[in-house]
């Protein structure tokens, strides 16, 4: 694991050389000159990536980062949502493309012949809390407390007022209106939808009997299009209760989860405890990072309702530039800088990956090659 | 043509002036080939796009239902069992919008043409086209940011009063329902029906309005017997256009609405009805597959259905021409 953070430092500094012996991983020349070019300014092209659009703010950030180690290097990234950017992906129209859901079996063997005979490579590298919000102007406590079960109670419409006694317990010191409570949900297929229901099914399966879904199984309800509609939505009237991208939260109250015995407000550390805690996805390989999240945890200081957005690449390019471009920016996303970018409130709010972790991308990264 | 101008002042030798004296045949031609060339691309371009939609749509229109399961955002439902709700609340929000607008556009357009002085009657005109330049994403942010507040302790008024006819019942605030989406559209359509409105009843003819005065009506009655009657067909293929654009509204339904996908006449409970135009910006980001024939063969439906409204209007509107021109 040293040898690994090694090379990223030296990735840092453009002086990697002599590490890529070390990991043991470089492949002849072809990796050498790709692993050596990250952030040390030597790169040039254009590279295109798509999709999720839940990345989009930390996207902008780590490529205004990414353009000022390497200017002569074009980055686009065009937020078409997770289903296009792998469409697009796969049919080769972009080089990299960010998903809120991993790839599926069809789509990885698609992958096999758009990346000329390599992998696809998926590394959850935009870790996003998923803030439960509400609009509760006369209410000053900084969080209301609700477990699991209520939270579903609330969604399922079968808890409907805010001064019902399963909220009034968990809150002993908060003075809750008698106020309707209006769950809000997003209107469009989303993955946030998809990871909140998750949560929801994981957590409270004994409530919320609708399983994870992409779309809001529930009719008859309030809803918005994107995270901006829900957010307008929830600021629309009183007593109203949505889920959105934690960094989207603004001034609009949110709920402390209930984890184990302890209610636990959203925060970027307690994010990045849940992916630790997390084992594997049952395909995951060397390349593809995907892990299955452990929602239902008990573990202390855990915030168990997160987004992980995956950036997908491929592992073999049928040119340099390419697999040094896009090698290069996926390790400055890694790095600490990058990650910490991304995690300013003003840019994405995201929860930077833990070192552990890193270490992992690295070695992924560093088997991107020339294919031939 | 210009150029052939100043050729004979340059007294230059006799096939130069030639050339000048007889432009005509080659530039009739030209322009002959440019404009035919241009009706024949419009022809094209819809064929076109009907070409694409059908092609595009079919795979949706003959797949089985195992095949439709595995599109998320259908949640189980028969192709037509998703589209027909979206059919229904795509004309329901048309008619709203219509039933709003029409009226209101009838009585602009009478004023412009017959209340108004000149002057204030073309500063009007101007403000109503004015209306017509605003994007419809604009119009969309009035309606969430201005338009909900506002209307919100009204329709709590009409769902305490007149709750009990199902069209008011469960209002639930924030203001996202079918009525809001109406409304809206009712303003975006405003201009091109009182446009088309004002333009027929300014050619009512003099005559029939001086006849009428002369027998002693009032300006109302005059109204009445000889602007009303001629400009009837005017206002009915003038609602068919703005229908046409209702029908089409993308953004500003996505905004101000909580889709739904059933068919009811709930107008002010959220989550009941949904554009097809709206439902297609909704979902096809996330779409991939199956999916994005879905949300094309609902295109293709919301093409014919647009397409026939519109047909339906010009065909009121050429037979009122015709019964004008034999007056």
């Amino acid at each position: 694991m040293s040898a690994l953070a090694l090379t990223l430092a030296a990735c840092g500094n453009g002086d990697a050389s002599e590490d890529d012996a070390s990991t043991g991983t470089g492949t002849g020349t072809t990796a050498d000159t790709a692993s050596n070019a990250g952030g040390s300014g030597e790169l040039s092209g254009s590279i295109a990536g798509s999709g999720a659009s839940s990345q989009e703010a930390a996207m902008q950030g780590w490529i205004a980062g990414f353009m000022d180690q390497n200017p002569d290097v074009d980055v686009t990234y065009d937020p078409t949502g997770s289903g296009t950017g792998r469409e697009q992906f796969l049919n080769g129209t972009v080089l990299f493309a960010g998903t809120d859901s991993t790839l599926d079996e069809e789509e990885l063997a698609a992958g096999v012949d758009r990346c000329f005979g390599g992998e696809v490579i998926e590394l959850p590298l935009y870790i996003s809390p998923i803030a439960v919000i509400y609009n509760l102007p006369d209410v000053d406590a900084e969080h209301i407390n609700m477990d699991a079960e209520t939270i579903a109670g609330v969604f399922m419409g079968e808890i409907t007022s805010w001064d019902d006694p399963a909220i009034a317990e968990a809150n002993p010191d908060v003075e809750l209106p008698d106020l309707p409570i209006i769950p809000v949900n997003r209107s469009d297929d989303s993955g946030t939808t998809e990871n909140f229901t998750a949560y929801l099914s994981e957590a409270a399966g004994d409530v919320w009997t609708h399983g994870e879904v992409e779309t809001w199984p529930i009719s008859g309800t309030q809803s918005g299009a994107q995270t901006s509609g829900m957010i307008d939505v929830v600021s629309g009237a009183e007593g109203t209760i949505g889920y959105a991208d934690a960094s989207r939260a603004g001034d609009l109250g949110t709920i402390a989860v209930g984890v184990g015995d302890d209610y636990v407000p959203f925060s970027p550390e307690a994010a990045a405890a849940v992916v630790d805690a997390s084992p594997a996805a049952e395909d995951a390989t060397d390349l593809r990072l995907t892990v299955d999240l452990a929602r239902d945890t008990t573990e202390a200081g855990t915030y168990p309702i997160v987004l992980i957005s995956y950036s997908v690449a491929c592992s073999q390019y049928d040119n340099e530039a390419d697999a040094a471009n896009v090698k290069g920016l996926f390790e400055y996303i890694a790095s600490p800088e990058g990650q910490d970018r991304a995690a300013q409130p003003d840019v994405a709010g995201s929860a930077p990956i833990s070192d552990d972790l890193r270490g992992r991308v690295q070695a992924a990264l560093d088997r991107i090659t020339v294919a031939g | 043509m210009a150029t052939a101008a100043p050729t004979p002042s340059t007294s230059g030798p006799a096939p130069v002036v030639r050339a000048g004296r007889t432009p005509g045949k080659l530039g009739n031609r030209v322009f002959a080939g440019i404009s035919t060339g241009a009706g024949v691309v419009i022809l094209v371009v819809l064929a076109a796009v009907a070409i694409f939609l059908l092609y595009r749509a079919w795979p949706a229109l003959v797949a089985t239902r195992e095949d439709l399961a595995e599109v998320g955002f259908m949640q189980g439902r028969s192709m037509w069992g998703y589209v027909a709700p979206l059919l229904f609340g795509t004309v329901l929000s048309s008619v709203i919008a219509l039933v709003v607008a029409v009226p209101l556009s009838i009585g602009i357009a009478l004023f412009i043409s017959h209340y108004a002085p000149r002057r204030l009657a073309q500063v009007l005109g101007y403000l109503v086209d004015l209306l017509a330049a605003i994007p419809s994403v604009i119009f969309g942010l009035w309606g969430i940011q201005w338009l909900q507040p506002t209307l919100d302790p009204f329709f709590r008024w009409l769902t305490d009063t007149l709750g009990w006819i199902p069209l008011f019942a469960d209002y639930q605030a924030p203001a996202r329902n079918m009525m809001t989406a109406g409304l809206v559209l009712a303003i975006m359509i405003l201009p091109i029906i009182t446009a088309t409105i004002r333009e027929v009843f300014l050619q009512t003819p003099r005559l029939h309005e001086e006849a009428s005065l002369a027998l002693g009506a009032t300006r109302w009655e005059m109204i009445r017997q000889a602007v009303l009657p001629f400009g009837r067909s005017g206002v009915i293929s003038a609602a068919m256009l703005g229908m046409g654009r209702a029908l089409g509204e993308t953004m500003a339904v996505l905004m101000v609405l909580s889709p739904g996908y059933l068919i009811n006449f709930f107008l002010l409970q959220p989550g009941q009805h949904q554009s097809i135009a709206a439902n297609i910006a909704a979902q096809l980001p996330e779409a991939s597959g199956m999916g994005v024939d879905v949300l094309i063969a609902t295109g293709l439906i919301l093409f014919v259905l647009t397409f026939g409204v519109n047909l339906f209007a010009r065909w009121v509107i050429a037979r009122r021409a015709e019964f004008s021109g034999a007056n």
